[in-house]
């Protein structure tokens, strides 16, 4: 047997890393498998790998955070870069039309080649419905379990920004959306200005009321239904009785390309900036 | 983003995937948490990579196994293939000489590279291990008494626990004529037992492995024997055994190791046997593995031949003492001795599934016990 010599007596860089203290904060997963399970959530696992090309397209820009395996011969694979992906290639390969589970586990992403110390994984845990049903009623209930969470967790105060992918929002940059807005769709420029104003508000159920009666606005069919959306799951987030931490913002823009309808993300609101994608959790129509 | 054709919608050969029915059988997960905490362990987690070069030489002929990842700039990274090495490496890099420590996770190693289609393996292990310094036996028998309660409240059926020493072993392979450089490849060679007939094993060591057939004959008659701590001491005698004071110290401790299983009163299914070697090389001391009685040969699972941690065909547990391990991690070679076990967790949900079918008990994947609803139009806005 080799012996190794003390320069090889190194772990990869990994502030991922769980002590003996925070692993036994068993405390937090039980918080949240706890209510996932109260939700009536079954859980799945998936291999760690998947074929790399189920995972090629999917993520952008950020497909070259992705760790891929050496080739030994055999299938082409990479490692899992989040959960999500996996479940809908798991749905799709067990002809699986409806289902409420949840996933705890590690995903891998390379950081940013350029920078030297890297973070290299991390825990996720995702819930997520699949299936046919009335429109924004599970939406609804992944909020209420954010909000369930966060609360039984005691980070202290937070927010839950929701919005929904109204087409071009925010897939451009606001210039270029009112570039579009003046010189293609010729909207006069005080009117553009004017939804630039919009796009920096945030309300409650009343922001989309508002925007549903804005002149310009409503030309657009995507933008009223995901309006009228919006309506309809304030009404059960109050039915829930969290509207108190949730918050419709225009400005919200997530990453992902494979989002078609509501987005949202949680943030911490006492300590300061906190990255939101971290402790944020996320869900999606897809 | 671009859509999949479907010959893309596949995942990679998993025979280990767990399904809702085993992955809520969180029963034994529980089962076997509740006995490693009991026994005062804590636990650890370890980057699923490791440094290449950590694995390398530590595996043996399996290193082929291990799944190397590509070379995307930085280091070159593989995954880790068992818990043990990266425990060990652990121990050296935060200089810890004294833990108890368990460590559920999920170790990969890839298939046999020669077959065409290559299934890659996924699995969970479920390990306990002591390191530090205590009075000889102790510890190694804390881990059979481990071995012996979890496999009793699994309620597996009857198991049987075999042990052996890597001195006794090699004390054997000494007294009976093998030469040194030979020891590991005939140990390798009668590890087979489990699987081959005596005298396939005996073949192979004489034609392929160039053994006399005198030494192999002398072999023969020792492997065959088993017992508890009365074969230790009639070993202690016998005339050719005695001439190595390898042998001579493994047995000894052996007897010892008997004592303290006495008092533990777990000897009614442990038995030492002359025929146990383990396949990894870096056992120095006490090897076992626990196996199941009842259901005959338990036929591989498509995990195929030796599986999980050398947990070979039939097997469920398994472990020994690796002494020297941390050492080579350490920069000064400093050393802390280490003993530990590994529950084959795959085996056990096939079985718990097999009898559970048999039974026709069906498992629910959920929970939820009761839903209160109402069934009327616009459910939600009444509800409240």
């Amino acid at each position: 047997m080799k012996a190794n010599s003390s320069s090889h007596l190194r772990q990869p860089r990994a502030p991922g890393i769980i002590t003996p203290n925070r692993w036994l904060s068993e405390r937090v997963f039980n918080t949240i498998i706890g209510c996932f399970k109260r939700h009536g959530a079954e859980t799945i696992d998936t291999p760690v790998f998947e074929i790399k090309e189920t995972l090629t397209g999917k993520y952008g820009e950020d497909s070259k955070l992705i760790y891929d395996l050496k080739d030994q011969g055999g299938e082409l694979l990479s490692l899992r870069y989040d959960l999500t992906v996996p479940f809908a290639r798991y749905l799709a390969m067990n002809k699986i039309s409806n289902i409420k589970r949840y996933h705890i586990a590690k995903v891998y992403r390379r950081d940013n080649p350029a920078m030297t110390r890297g973070r290299y994984r991390e825990f996720l845990s995702d819930f997520d419905i699949a299936g046919q049903y009335d429109p924004m009623i599970p939406d609804a209930e992944c909020l209420k379990i954010v909000h369930e969470i966060l609360s039984e967790l005691e980070l202290g105060d937070f927010r839950i920004k929701v919005n929904d992918r109204l087409d071009k929002l925010d897939k451009m940059s606001w210039e270029d959306v009112r570039s579009e807005m003046v010189k293609e769709k010729g909207l006069s420029e005080e009117a553009a200005d004017q939804i630039g104003q919009y796009v920096s508000m945030q309300g409650g159920k009343d922001l989309a009321e508002r925007l549903l009666q804005d002149a310009k606005m409503s030309q657009s069919k995507q933008a009223c239904a995901g309006l009228t959306d919006m309506k309809q799951l304030f009404s059960y987030l109050e039915l829930f009785q969290v509207t108190d931490k949730v918050v419709f913002d225009l400005s919200l823009a997530r990453g992902l390309d494979y989002y078609t309808g509501v987005i949202y993300e949680a943030i911490l609101t006492q300590n300061g900036p906190v990255s939101a994608p971290e402790t944020g959790e996320r869900g999606r129509r897809v | 983003m671009k859509a999949n054709s479907s010959s893309h919608l596949r995942q990679p050969r998993a025979p280990g995937i767990i399904t809702p029915n085993r992955w809520l059988s969180e029963r034994v997960f529980n089962t076997i948490i509740g006995c490693f905490k009991r026994h005062g362990a804590e636990t650890i987690d370890t980057p699923v990579f490791e440094i290449k070069e950590t694995l390398t030489g530590k595996y043996g002929e399996d290193s082929k196994l291990i799944y190397d990842l590509k070379d995307q700039g930085g280091e070159l990274l593989s995954l880790r293939y068992d818990l043990t090495v990266p425990f060990a490496r652990y121990l050296a890099m935060n200089k810890i000489s004294n833990i108890k420590r368990y460590h559920i996770a999920k170790v990969y190693r890839r298939d046999n590279p020669a077959m065409t289609r290559g299934r890659y393996r996924e699995f969970y292990q479920c390990d306990f291990d002591i390191a530090g310094q205590y009075d000889p036996m102790i510890p190694d028998a804390e881990c059979l008494k481990i071995v012996h309660e979890i496999l009793s409240e699994l309620e597996l059926g009857d198991f049987r626990i075999k042990v052996n020493d890597r001195r006794i072993l090699d004390g054997m392979f000494a007294v009976c004529g093998v030469p040194d450089k030979k020891f590991r490849t005939i140990c390798s060679t009668v590890d087979k037992l489990d699987k081959m007939s005596w005298e396939d094993v005996r073949s192979e060591m004489v034609k392929e492995k160039g053994l006399s057939e005198e030494a192999a004959d002398q072999i023969g008659q020792y492997v065959s024997m088993q017992g508890g701590k009365d074969l230790a001491e009639r070993l202690l005698q016998d005339a050719k055994m005695s001439q190595s004071k390898q042998a001579c110290a493994g047995l000894t401790d052996m007897k010892q190791l008997f004592s303290y299983l006495e008092l533990f009163q777990v000897t009614d299914k442990v038995v030492f046997d002359l025929s146990l070697a383990r396949g990894l090389d870096y056992y120095t001391g006490v090897i076992y593995e626990a196996i199941l009685t009842q259901n005959g040969p338990v036929s591989a699972p498509e995990t195929g031949e030796k599986g999980e941690e050398g947990v070979s065909v039939g097997s469920v547990a398994g472990g020994g003492r690796y002494d020297g391990l941390v050492g080579m991690f350490d920069p000064k070679g400093r050393k802390v001795p280490c003993v530990g076990v590994s529950i084959g967790i795959e085996r056990v949900f096939s079985i718990l599934e097999q009898k559970a079918e048999a039974s026709a008990e069906k498992v629910r994947t959920t929970e939820t016990q009761v839903m209160v609803a109402s069934a009327q139009k616009n459910i939600l806005l009444i509800f409240n």
